[in-house]
């Protein structure tokens, strides 16, 4: 970005919103929002708090173990689907439809099956995630130029090879933009199903500063939260720009 | 002014020929119900000659050219490779592809020793291999670049050396140079005749260009489309001993072409 010739790094618009939620925030307008500053105060605090801590434990355990099961199932579904026909025709409606249905609506059918605890907030992660790394898996391997694939087949390669030398990183630009999204939707899992079970890590801190009307605090584990996703994102997208070289000229 | 010429043979020529490495038997292809697109072609190539396959688009010429190599089965009929019949793809034939099929997340190097890479030869012994072709067609420097690095003519240097370096019999080259640019085409041309004479193989060679055919190849196999049928054979017989450009001011060269033409014009009209 750049104004009136001076270029502004992407990060000072941010410093922007800030200020102006400042602003809005001293006028006292709505008790809902209070300043920045005093948000930005009761982060620090709230980080210091065994009360946070246990909840950021739980709910990283929870999206990092939701999340791997998401790859691990997404990624080799994907292939199954980019691969087999048969298996396309049998599956790809259904992972159309939950990739955009609203899938809050299903946590309670989850809580029945797993209970009030952690393994729901694991289902809810999963099922968040895994369709979007599906289908764009499933994108990327349909993208694999054949002449690529007839080249392995010409000069022997076995099955094995075949999708570890030449599917896997054919497809690996949109392997990594689902895995990408499925981060982002994820952490959506993670808040939604914690919130409904209500008693677990970030849920149960969120419903008691709601509750209790903390709105500081509540403004604080929110942006955590957003800085959170986007650092995940970020890593992601580091990953993604050591293969764009390659992206473009398949 | 055809007498240097092989007689332009109308349908089936000599079914068999006792130095042939390939042998064509029957070969019939089908796609789906009624597209026809090789009917009964009985074909044989010789040994260490470069043979083309010349026909207008739609005459099967691809569709043949893969399944000698293996990758498209055939509706009927049989093919053997060095006594061998074929069911698949095997060591002792090589591809180069049009579009060049190079792994873009790979440099040179690696794309050159990938077939030796599936054949489980180890990295010292495939690089040291693949130095020595990318060297062949000459793109020494360039074994540490991506092929998005290198312009289309260098790009199929690289799957020219990744053929050349499995040690195949037999090259199958499906118009490899239809991606490539006029002045780059004819560097690239006169370099194969070069490599042909140090590289004892077999080549077969799809094209759809008249001059390209009888440029580069010791015998012309044509073929009428629709469906695919062998139309004639034609042996340029071309002394190319001397410099490459004398070939195209030689007049075999010039009655070969215009003589494939005047077999070939009445599919295009």
């Amino acid at each position: 970005m750049t104004i009136f010739g001076f270029r502004i790094p992407i990060m000072a618009s941010l410093i922007v919103w800030a200020i102006l939620w400042e602003i809005v925030g001293r006028l006292d307008l709505v008790f809902l929002l209070p300043p920045f500053s005093e948000v930005l105060g009761a982060a620090v605090d709230l980080v210091q708090t065994p009360s946070w801590q246990t909840a950021t434990v739980t709910t990283l355990r929870s999206f990092v173990v939701g999340m791997a099961l998401s790859i691990i199932v997404g990624i080799p579904l994907g292939f199954l689907m980019g691969r087999v026909k048969v298996a396309d025709d049998l599956l790809g409606m259904w992972v159309n439809v939950f990739s955009s249905a609203p899938l809050s609506a299903l946590v309670p059918v989850l809580m029945i099956l797993f209970g009030f605890g952690e393994r729901t907030i694991v289902a809810a992660v999963f099922l968040f995630s895994v369709w979007i790394i599906v289908l764009d898996t499933r994108a990327g391997i349909l993208h694999v130029s054949p002449s690529l694939v007839e080249m392995a087949r010409s000069y022997g390669a076995s099955r094995k090879a075949l999708y570890g030398k030449i599917l896997l990183w054919a497809a690996l630009p949109e392997i990594l933009a689902g895995v990408r999204l499925g981060l982002i939707r994820g952490v959506k899992g993670v808040v939604i199903g914690q919130l409904l079970v209500a008693i677990v890590g970030y849920g149960a801190l969120f419903e008691t500063f709601s509750r209790n009307f903390r709105m500081a605090q509540f403004w604080a584990l929110t942006i955590i939260l957003f800085a959170f996703a986007m650092v995940v994102a970020e890593l992601i997208e580091r990953v993604e720009r050591k293969v764009e070289y390659y992206a473009g000229a398949r | 002014m055809m007498m240097n010429m092989a007689a332009a043979r109308p349908l089936t020529p000599q079914p068999t020929a006792p130095d042939a490495i390939v042998e064509i038997r029957g070969i019939s292809k089908t796609y789906g119900a009624d597209v026809e697109a090789l009917r009964n072609i009985d074909l044989d190539l010789p040994r260490g000659k470069l043979t083309s396959l010349l026909g207008p688009s739609g005459c099967g010429k691809t569709t043949l050219l893969k399944i000698v190599a293996g990758l498209i089965p055939p509706s009927a009929g049989t093919v053997r490779v060095a006594g061998k019949l074929v069911e698949g793809p095997g060591p002792e034939r090589a591809f180069v592809f049009q579009d060049f099929a190079l792994m873009p997340w790979a440099t040179v190097l690696r794309n050159v020793g990938f077939g030796l890479e599936l054949r489980g030869v180890g990295r010292t012994e495939r690089e040291a291999t693949a130095h020595r072709y990318i060297a062949e067609v000459g793109l020494v420097g360039f074994e540490q670049k991506y092929p998005h690095e290198l312009s289309g003519g260098m790009r199929q240097r690289v799957g020219l050396a990744r053929a050349l370096s499995v040690d195949a019999e037999v090259l199958l080259l499906d118009e490899p140079f239809s991606a490539v640019d006029e002045q780059n085409r004819r560097k690239f041309q006169e370099d194969l005749i070069r490599l042909r004479t140090t590289q004892n193989k077999t080549f077969i060679f799809v094209t759809h260009s008249i001059e390209e055919a009888v440029y580069l190849s010791d015998r012309i196999v044509l073929l009428s489309p629709r469906p695919g049928r062998i139309s004639g054979i034609v042996e340029p017989n071309i002394d190319r001993s001397g410099n490459p450009d004398d070939i195209r001011r030689d007049q075999r060269y010039l009655d070969a072409v215009e003589e494939i033409w005047q077999g070939l014009r009445k599919y295009v009209e």
